[in-house]
């Protein structure tokens, strides 16, 4: 089963290989990709004629939302949502329904149609992970994970309010062991915990209710635990008063705290081959940037934020942005930020569901349409795009739409359009309302992407980002076998036509996964079990004890015992567990 | 000119979905490739002369085709769904979502109508001689978008939801409706001759609404704001005095929403 492929003549995309359309093959054996092959082999071989074709890593989504319970809740709450987008049942494939939260399957599908082979839940609460991972062992095809939602929690705020850092770092390692989480996410911190008495914090150094802990000691606290531990990606933050006018300064601000740490990643995975250096250089991952790059003072003086923010990041090195694109149309905002979803609530009069995780975050979800004739949704659209063109090193960005927040992951092919073509970006702006360019910079920006950057944008920076280049995003000696080959030539590229690139773009020739084609211009021809990643890191067992007393002590506040608290790795299907801060060793006698 | 006959050939058990049965669809079609158009029942498809003898005469554009359906049915679901053009004449009754989302053409059916009649309906006629039931021309389960334009005409009484989310068109009901009567309504124009009970008019911020009868169980957040005699609603004359509330406050601070009711 385990094929043996070779991907013949194909102009290669691998930018951690520094290969830039080059024509080349590619090897895969067993499921990875090698420098080559045995005579024998290559005899024997599965063989995809790539010639005139553009062959890139699988692609990587480092922040989508697509599994647990924010996510049901909008299926739940959106009927609407599914009844005109729906999938047939094949032989090979479950039927499926949804445009902006679809079901699990269809999920899994669209992505692999799309030639997107690894794809990471950006907020699973803790409370919340048994679902979480419920909702990724249905997925198919897909390899996933799942950032832990912390930057409310009671324990971490406390610790890091008395200045434990340490002992913060005990009871994350602990936490991200227990729920099975990859990485670290902090959202709207200190905020969401004053949202459960309808309040918020506007401020850096505003200290919230009951806690009294800054957004700045928080940011810096769980930064400082998150290379603490060494973990392989770097805290993925959602910042303060997102989705306020003018917040773009408070996001400067904010990724301006973790400047003075040093990435450090003490993974025990064994890292494939690759050229430059495959290791995260940032300390901090800033989430959907565009709902934290706002301009202006209200809404009658809205416009795009996006040049101060970019001005910084271009001048650090410990910052990596994801956009959060919006491509129109409809969308379903969905955040553990549950103040911001009320903010929408009072602009939209949607129907809307906040819910209160106790004693750790917090989460909402609400419909929402981004209409071109909007003066803010046609700002925010060309936002999306500043953020990614205005940034010169591309290895300081990744390309999302925050799904299904600022559009559907379906829509990619579109923001990947507007990057690599100005006409794109021009057709559009006369389509939508005037203040897409008259109040952001995108108007004056001649810059089109090249296939290469397109290819760190989706796959290499996000795999990089998120610590997942040491077997992702790259076409590396020993990487997996994720390959994408999409019908264009880069030779004959007409960037003017810019619906057929569009469509070769939704509709890649090949997914590869592990070495095997799960899809075929679109249509899915197999359908293998992905893996869930995790972490497993490990500080001083005295320290952990420790901790572990006061945890079990606070556990009376809880809902739930302590015993059912954690998720079982039977939960999970095909499990990776990566030791951090531990060798695979010490990992396997610790539990 | 195309005429269709449908007859057909008896009571049905499960519910047949038949958004096939349109004029978009029949023109230019001969009597066996209609026949052989696939509905499905429950899990299973089949084709369409399973449920009707057909019989054609003539060929012609949609806009040319009339579609003949005789005898019940009531279990038929879909007819006319998203159709653009021509004619559908039902001498019976029809099921659910009859003419839902229809963007031109007309439909008539003789006898009643099942629920969700003219869901989501952009454009058209739709005539209902005999009674509807829930959802007339409302807007599809958890959208507030209904029905933007339009006629819908129910010569009986329709059930609950009427009109719901309803932002533009005209539904005109001769008899009674029930709960909810236009809840959520942003535009478009609703006159029901007989009565309404709770909740009419609930959560509009657009639109009018025309009670010519009474109103059971009035919506708390409306407010009266005048008293006009004879309106006239678009070329519709009402006649007699009418009290004018705008509401519902309920929902925000500025709503847009008129109700007129007949003072008694």
């Amino acid at each position: 089963m385990a094929a043996t492929m070779i991907i013949r003549n194909g102009y290669v995309f691998d930018p951690l290989n520094e290969i830039n359309g080059e024509i080349k093959d590619v090897f895969i054996k067993d499921g990875k990709v090698v420098a080559d092959l045995y005579a024998g082999e290559k005899r024997d071989a599965k063989v995809i004629n790539a010639s005139g074709k553009t062959v890139m890593p699988g692609g990587v989504d480092s922040h989508a939302h697509v599994a647990g319970a924010k996510v049901n809740a909008g299926r739940l709450m959106r009927p609407e949502d599914h009844y005109k987008s729906i999938r047939q049942k094949t032989a090979l494939t479950h039927s499926g329904s949804g445009y902006t939260i679809p079901s699990v399957y269809k999920q899994g599908y669209d992505y692999a149609a799309m030639g997107y082979t690894t794809v990471f839940e950006a907020a699973m609460p803790p409370l919340e992970a048994r679902h979480t991972h419920e909702e990724m062992r249905s997925t198919p095809i897909l390899d996933m994970g799942a950032y832990l939602v912390l930057g409310n929690n009671w324990f971490v705020m406390r610790y890091l309010k008395e200045g434990d850092v340490e002992k913060a770092a005990a009871y994350v390692a602990w936490m991200m062991r227990t729920h099975k989480a990859y990485g670290i996410k902090c959202v709207n911190p200190g905020g969401v915990e004053n949202w459960g008495w309808a309040k918020n914090v506007h401020g850096l150094d505003e200290p919230n209710m009951h806690f009294e802990i800054t957004s700045r000691e928080l940011i810096h606290g769980l930064a400082e635990v998150n290379e603490l531990l060494g973990l392989p990606m770097s805290l993925h933050l959602h910042t303060n008063n997102l989705g306020h006018p003018g917040n773009w300064e408070i996001t400067r601000d904010s990724l301006a705290i973790p400047s003075d740490i040093k990435p450090s990643q003490k993974t025990g995975a064994n890292w494939a081959e690759t050229k430059m250096n495959s290791r995260r250089v940032q300390s901090v991952y800033l989430a959907h940037a565009q709902f934290s790059a706002f301009g202006g003072t209200s809404w009658r003086d809205f416009q795009s934020g996006a040049a101060g923010l970019v001005d910084y990041v271009n001048k650090s090195d410990h910052v990596v942005i994801d956009n959060g694109a919006v491509p129109f149309g409809l969308a379903t905002a969905m955040t553990g930020d549950g103040p911001a979803i009320h903010d929408l609530y009072m602009l939209s009069g949607q129907k809307w569901s906040n819910t209160d995780v106790e004693m750790e975050c917090g989460s909402g979800v609400i419909p929402f349409v981004y209409l071109k004739s909007s003066p803010i949704s046609s700002i925010q659209w060309a936002m999306g795009l500043e953020l990614l063109l205005l940034i010169n090193d591309p290895w300081k960005t990744i390309m999302t739409t925050d799904h299904p927040n600022g559009g559907v992951f379906t829509q990619y092919p579109q923001v990947i359009t507007w990057l690599m073509s100005k006409k794109a970006r021009d057709d559009t702006a006369k389509e939508c309302h005037k203040w897409a360019y008259d109040k952001s910079s995108l108007g004056g920006v001649d810059r089109e992407m090249s296939l290469y950057e397109i290819a760190i944008l989706t796959r290499a920076n996000s795999a990089r980002t998120i610590g997942m280049s040491c077997r992702k995003g790259h076409l590396g000696a020993g990487a997996d076998g994720d390959v994408t080959v999409y019908d264009i030539d880069p030779d004959n590229l007409n960037l003017n036509d810019t619906a057929a690139l569009t469509a070769k773009l939704v509709r890649p020739d090949y997914t590869v996964k592990d070495g095997r084609i799960v899809a075929r211009q679109g249509e899915i021809v197999a359908v293998p079990e992905g893996r869930r990643y995790y972490c497993r890191p490990y500080v001083d067992d005295a320290l952990e004890k420790e901790m572990l007393i006061d945890v079990k002590d606070w556990f009376k506040y809880y809902t739930v015992g302590f015993a059912n608290y954690p998720v079982p790795e039977k939960y999970l299907k095909n499990p990776v567990a990566i030791p951090v801060n531990a060798t695979e060793a010490e990992a396997l006698v610790r539990s | 000119m195309a005429e269709i006959l449908l007859r057909s050939k008896g009571s049905i058990g499960i519910m047949v979905e038949a958004e096939v049965i349109r004029p978009n669809i029949f023109a230019g079609k001969k009597k066996e490739e209609i026949e052989g158009l696939l509905v499905w029942q429950g899990p299973v498809q089949l084709p369409l002369s399973e449920f009707f003898d057909v019989d054609v005469s003539g060929a012609g554009s949609p806009e040319e085709t009339n579609i003949l359906i005789e005898g019940d049915v009531s279990r038929i679901k879909r007819i006319g769904q998203g159709m653009k053009a021509g004619r559908i004449e039902i001498h019976g009754c029809a099921g659910m979502h009859l003419g839902a989302e229809m963007e031109g053409g007309s439909i008539f059916v003789q006898g009643d109508a099942g629920s969700w009649a003219g869901m989501e309906m952009k454009s058209g006629l739709l005539h209902i001689a005999g009674s509807a039931g829930d959802h007339v021309g409302s807007a599809y389960r958890g959208s507030w978008r209904g029905m933007t334009g339009g006629q819908i005409t129910v010569d009986g009484s329709a059930r609950s939801q009427l009109g719901g989310g309803l932002a533009g068109g005209l539904i005109v009901v001769a008899g009674n409706v029930e709960n909810f009567c236009g809840i959520r309504q942003s535009g478009g124009l609703i006159l029901v001759k007989g009565s309404t009970v709770r909740g009419t008019g609930a959560e509009m911020n657009g639109g009018t609404i025309a009670v010519c009868g009474a109103i059971r169980q009035f919506s708390p957040g409306f407010i009266e704001t005048g008293r006009e005699e004879n309106v006239l609603l678009g070329d519709m004359q009402l006649e007699g005095w009418y009290a004018k509330f705008t509401g519902d406050y309920a929902l925000g601070k500025n709503p847009k929403g008129s109700l007129y009711c007949r003072e008694e």
